[in-house]
């Protein structure tokens, strides 16, 4: 579904795209810095401490959230100057692209970034030959991957549509609500393999967090309404 | 010492073939840019200096334009227009190149991942010597310095020997090393791959069915570069070249001189362009001088054809070739990678924005491309190919290199909108990839799985 997204509305503008691969190097310095810290961290500790390493494991993680977060910040910043670089530059005297388009362009390169981090290894794994679970681990471990994954791409779409229409109007609750949901998130997935006690959660919060960027991008009951109906 | 590879005695001439390539090639070709001011003129002489400017890609054979020195020309009258042209078309073009090299990654990622003849190790070429087999890591590192350093030393032969050739006007000379080295390239590297795919997936396929594919391929190939043909017919002949010649060099270099060697050439690239008295921008001014196009073989042009075809300096299509490849060329960016050291280099590494121009005057800003030497493809690809091959089977880091580069190049590319000469292509996109994949490689990756096997999402 997110290559679905990018084919359609990305595709077309070559602009999108550019923003779509900054945004996910963007993402990718942050795992950068965040893997530097757990490994630095892993590295000063002992090895063989079970729960430190899996405590460290789970700091590894939030400080990656909150890292993510900042770059998402970070790569607000950057795309207010190219805006206003853009509307300098452009005959008629607005912009190419709204800010809003780069919200969500920005969004699905980071979502895209992450998923393919999280996928495709196991993508790789699944060609080749063998069983799911064969140790005892859940059999639905691909499944539950991949809807995972792609629950994760669809919210940082969304997260940065809100992110960006929280820092546009500078309505810092709605900046912290996208950063308590992104640990939401990722704790909930400290939940695995109980999968129940981290899909559903997710699955909520994405619907959740759809509804609200689809009203804040300006889109209503009644569009759609109209919209379903062919009206 | 020297190693060869280990097949049979044909495959021994590719080798010193080429070295001679290599030589003829010469180190890449800086990226080239020209501004994109020349569009909007309706001087033609403006124009025509612009062109013979800008269209000068130095490093190899290529004229290269000097962008440079017709940029201040026009300067003046036409800067705002210019600048607001350049970016308005920055998108278009970088996404122009993005296509190309993401083409070419994909290419050499996927014949890496599946063909294992490409990742074993069958000996070296003749300009690393050093083998890497040995115990110690210092002289490990030692052996891929001095290979590094031979290669590079032999790249820069290469490339003043070029220039001395162009300088002299032996025309001729040039044209028939390109062509040999197209030809080997064309026939001999995709006999060898060829055979090697149809051996991996276990195809039969009899002599007269392949010598007919390879034949046709070539000949056509031979055609599309070096004369005229369709646009995106040539392109994807400079993009299946540049793989092959990726794939070459991805088995034939050692680990650890493959990665130093990035690193130097991106280094030597970075000097040889912007240097006053570096050979590439030698070959540049000349070319500029003389107003002549660039040599068609090096270059990958995102736009118009068959200015590529009449962009050999011959004198009876000097005229015409030269007014529409200065028309085509104005306003085009020319990239000049100056890595067209080795025989892919004589397939014009610079990405000339053609533009089907018809008339001086018809120089609007429709089609104004980009030019990208075929070195960088090849660079690029290697840095992708090896990658993939060697980084623990980790699809992660080759895609981590893999947006590192673009970025790489849409950096350069803004850098060219904003300098408007001829830049070179390597050096950011290298840095930018280099990291990328040993941090990667060293650090994500264990972060990574170990989130991986205790299904964490972040």
């Amino acid at each position: 579904p997110a290559f679905g997204l990018f084919l359609f509305t990305i595709a077309r503008d070559p602009l999108r795209i550019i923003i779509l691969i900054a945004g996910a190097f963007f993402w990718l310095v942050s795992l950068l810095l965040s893997s530097l810290i757990w490994f630095i961290a892993v590295k000063a500790s002992d090895p063989r401490d079970e729960r430190l390493q899996k405590g460290l494991l789970i700091f590894g993680v939030m400080f990656s959230v909150l890292l993510q977060e900042a770059f998402r910040f970070l790569y607000y910043k950057l795309l207010r100057k190219a805006i206003e670089g853009l509307v300098a530059l452009s005959e008629d005297g607005c912009s190419p692209i709204s800010i809003q388009q780069m919200a969500y362009v920005a969004g699905v390169g980071f979502g895209l970034m992450s998923g393919a981090f999280s996928m495709i290894n196991l993508l790789a794994d699944a060609l080749g030959p063998g069983t799911v679970g064969i140790h005892g681990d859940s059999q639905l471990y691909f499944l539950t991957s991949a809807f995972m994954t792609m629950v994760l791409i669809f919210l940082h779409t969304f997260w940065g549509i809100l992110f960006f229409h929280g820092c546009e109007h500078r309505r810092w609750w709605e900046i912290a609500a996208v950063v308590v949901m992104h640990l939401t998130v990722s704790g909930s997935s400290f939940c695995n393999p109980l999968y129940v006690g981290s899909l559903v959660p997710s699955y909520l919060l994405m619907a959740a967090a759809a509804a609200w960027a689809y009203l804040l991008s300006g889109g209503s009951a009644q569009n759609l309404r109209r919209f379903l109906l062919c009206k | 010492m020297i190693t060869f590879m280990n097949n049979s005695d044909s495959e021994e001439e590719p080798c010193n073939e080429r070295t001679s390539l290599m030589s003829a090639e010469s180190p890449p070709v800086p990226s080239y840019q020209d501004g994109l001011q020349a569009s909007d003129a309706g001087e033609v002489q403006a124009h025509r200096k612009r062109r013979a400017g800008s269209s000068r890609s130095p490093n190899n054979i290529a004229g290269g334009e000097m962008s440079g020195s017709s940029i201040p020309v026009r300067e003046s009258a036409l800067e705002n227009e210019e600048e607001e042209l350049t970016l308005k078309y920055g998108a278009k073009h970088v996404i122009m190149l993005f296509v190309p090299v993401t083409l070419c990654m994909i290419v050499v990622v996927a014949t890496i991942k599946s063909v294992r003849f490409y990742t074993e190790k069958n000996g070296q070429l003749i300009y690393t010597p050093f083998s890497e087999d040995t115990p110690s890591v210092g002289q490990r590192l030692l052996n891929s310095v001095l290979n590094t350093i031979i290669m590079i030393s032999v790249i820069i032969v290469m490339t003043v020997f070029l220039v001395l050739l162009y300088k002299y006007r032996c025309y001729k000379f040039i044209h028939g090393w390109l062509i040999l080295s197209s030809l080997m390239l064309l026939f001999l590297f995709t006999y060898i791959y060829l055979g090697e795919v149809l051996k991996t997936y276990n195809v039969a396929m009899d002599y007269p069915t392949l010598f007919l594919v390879i034949w046709n391929f070539g000949a056509v190939g031979m055609i599309c570069i070096h004369w005229k043909g369709p646009l995106q017919l040539q392109q994807a002949y400079l993009i299946m070249i540049s793989a092959l010649m990726a794939l070459v060099f991805i088995k034939y270099l050692p680990e650890w001189s493959a990665w130093v060697i990035l690193g130097a050439i991106s280094i030597y690239d970075l000097m040889a362009v912007l240097c006053p008295k570096g050979p590439l921008r030698m070959l540049v001014e000349t070319a500029q001088e003389r107003n002549e196009p660039i040599f068609p073989a090096l270059i990958y042009s995102s736009a118009m054809m068959w200015t590529v075809g009449m962009a050999k300096p011959d004198t009876a299509a000097r005229g015409p070739s030269q007014q529409t490849w200065d028309a085509a060329e104005d306003g085009r960016e020319h990239h000049r990678n100056p890595s067209q050291a080795d025989s892919q280099m004589s397939e014009t590494r610079s990405a000339v924005p053609t533009r089907p121009v018809t008339s001086l005057e018809e120089l609007e800003e429709e089609e104004r491309g980009v030019k990208l030497g075929l070195g960088d493809f090849i660079f690029y690809s290697v840095l992708v190919g090896k990658a993939a091959a060697t980084a623990s089977g980790d699809w992660n880091t080759t895609l981590a290199c893999f947006v590192a580069i673009l970025i790489g190049l849409c950096l350069t590319l803004l850098l060219l909108a904003v300098f408007k000469k001829a830049l070179p292509a390597l050096p950011i996109s290298i840095t930018f990839g280099l990291i990328f994949y040993f941090s990667t490689d060293n650090l994500v990756r264990p972060f990574m799985d170990t989130l991986a096997s205790h299904q964490l999402y972040i």
